[in-house]
């Protein structure tokens, strides 16, 4: 007999009451591959965007002692002052750029809730928003569902994947009103100097940006140091940072991110975060604050490895001869397909198919990563060097 | 260069097994300086030996082992690095270290085939020697983890996600 539930569900008109906006946001690509994946059991992934390591234990001993003790309640609305204090402590010693941790500094569940903030407080309906592409693929929706239009700046593989003040320049009208990027990037692995972050910062002048920095990757950066945004002569005080500790700690479930700007923007965000979040989870600050004061040196530990996979799968794709791209951040490599023949999408497809490694189309990231499939190095030397094998017998085949 | 052999270095320490190939493609240094790299590493001392670290009690093969502690009264001439010299001697002994703090100053594991064998090693070559005042012994019971290799058996691993952004 049916229940009472399923006829309920096949009577019910849902459809008038869903928020019009969701039809302009994309049903993500990548969710067949979740699926198709269950049950098989010598799948290789390179579909993830999270570090294969687990979160040092000196930091998951942390949470768990505050557990014990009792420390669950809400934090301030911003975040425990100490996390402040200690990432204000980090960008002066690192980058010497002071952030006020009373002011300008807001703690987030994850850099996720972080974007959608900063693009929320600023995106109105009718303003345009420059995307740098190829780029993280929740960028576009949040303006979206914010009424604001995306407007794609796309990046080339013969400039490295930087953007340009000509790629910028070609796409502003006198409705763009802020600009998304994210160096080091996911998912070319493409960084950003100060001097070409310098060739930028005029144009972003002269049509009174705002910026929103992803910067999520700066710990993985193998060559060179990283440029914080902000470090640029007059781009503190338009740029909206935001930073987390998913990557470099491998705290992506623990969901926790922060913002630095200026006061005025920060108490905008703060008003819907306040109200959408209350507040970031307390264990989580409790083990961020561990990982700055004693987490360098396994991070760093964790980042020299994921250095030997980077140029372990860069180099194999070369030689094998699809093209790939040097990335010299994050932990994905963006070879090109383009020798094979096959859109990316049949790529990724027929690949996973034949040997059962996951790999993602990169036209999800944006036309312009259409030729290129990203791979993330995150995951065993053993693992890489097994779906590499395959990919040469699959080349061959092909 | 000190990077070079530090990087090569910490690959060998995780992995003794891994080929000066291998080496190569995981640091772009060419094979033949992998090579050159190892074998100064070998010539100077930096590298002692490639070793396995094994789980003797799970193939079923017995052994015990002891941590023992000494006190030494030192002599003039005569500091610690001679009877180290002589302790380490011994082909039982597996580990030597000089410790800090006032209640003992050398401290070694030994190995033997039986408790008796260890009990009297300790009590006939060690404690008789002259110069130590005193020892304390501890027999092990399980061994968890030895060179940062677990011997536990790993608890049921939460599997991330096939596919995430």
């Amino acid at each position: 007999m049916e229940n009472s539930t399923n006829r309920n569900s096949c009577n019910f008109d849902y459809s008038k009451y869903i928020n019009p906006a969701l039809k302009g946001i994309p049903k993500s690509g990548i969710r067949k591959y979740f699926d198709i994946a269950e049950g098989i059991e010598d799948v290789i992934s390179l579909g993830v965007g999270e570090p294969d390591f687990e979160v040092p234990w000196h930091i998951r001993e942390a949470c768990i002692d505050s557990l014990e003790r009792g420390i669950t309640s809400y934090t301030s609305n911003s975040g425990l002052i100490e996390l402040r204090e200690e990432i204000s402590k980090k960008y002066i010693k690192e980058y010497g750029i002071y952030y006020d941790p009373n002011s300008e500094i807001l703690v987030t569940t994850g850099v996720s809730e972080a974007v959608d903030i900063a693009i929320r407080a600023f995106v109105c309906k009718g303003d345009e928003v420059l995307v740098v592409q190829p780029s993280y693929v929740s960028y576009i929706p949040l303006i979206v569902l914010a009424g604001g239009t995306p407007v794609p700046v796309t990046t080339t593989v013969e400039n490295n994947f930087k953007v340009t003040a000509d790629d910028i320049r070609k796409n502003i009208t006198s409705k763009t009103k802020a600009i998304i990027f994210n160096y080091p990037n996911n998912p070319t692995g493409a960084i950003m100097t100060k001097s070409d972050y310098e060739e930028i910062s005029d144009i972003i002048i002269e049509n009174d940006l705002i910026v929103i920095s992803d910067e999520v990757y700066e710990e993985m950066t193998y060559e060179g140091t990283h440029v914080p945004f902000t470090a640029l002569n007059g781009m503190k005080e338009r740029t909206i940072l935001v930073n987390g500790f998913s990557k470099a700690y491998s705290m992506t479930g623990l969901r926790l991110g922060f913002v630095l700007a200026p006061k005025e923007l920060i108490s905008q965000m703060m008003l819907i975060h306040q109200y959408a979040m209350l507040c970031a989870p307390v264990t989580a600050q409790i083990g961020a604050i561990e990982a700055l004061r004693n987490g360098e040196d396994e991070m760093r530990a964790m980042v020299r490895e994921f250095n030997r996979r980077r140029k372990l799968i860069v180099d194999s794709f070369n030689e094998m001869g699809l093209e790939c791209f040097e990335p010299k951040g994050a932990f994905y490599s963006f070879p090109s397909i383009e020798s094979t023949g096959l859109t990316s999408e049949q790529f990724a497809d027929k690949f996973f198919e034949d040997q059962h490694v996951i790999t993602i189309p990169g036209n999800i990231f944006g036309e312009n990563g259409e030729g290129h499939i990203r791979c993330a190095y995150a995951s065993s030397i053993e693992d890489i060097r097994e779906a590499l094998a395959r990919f040469e017998k699959f080349i061959k085949k092909i | 260069m000190k990077d070079k052999v530090q990087e090569v270095l910490e690959i060998l320490e995780y992995d003794a097994k891994v080929t000066p190939e291998e080496i190569s493609d995981l640091t772009r240094i060419p094979v033949e300086e992998v090579k050159e790299i190892i074998a100064k590493c070998e010539a100077d001392g930096i590298i002692r030996k490639y070793k396995t670290v094994i789980d003797w009690e799970r193939a079923d093969v017995s052994f015990i082992y002891a941590i023992v502690q000494i006190k030494v009264s030192l002599e003039r001439g005569s500091g610690y690095e001679r009877m180290a010299e002589r302790i380490s001697k011994y082909q039982n002994v597996r580990s030597l270290r000089l410790l800090s703090g006032d209640d003992f100053d050398l401290e070694f594991t030994v190995r033997g085939k039986t408790m008796r064998d260890v009990a009297f090693f300790v009590a006939d070559k060690i404690a008789t020697l002259e110069n130590v005042q005193s020892t304390a012994t501890h027999f092990i019971l399980k061994t968890y983890k030895v060179d940062g290799v677990t011997f536990m058996d790993e608890i049921e691993e939460f599997k991330r996600q096939h596919v995430s952004l």
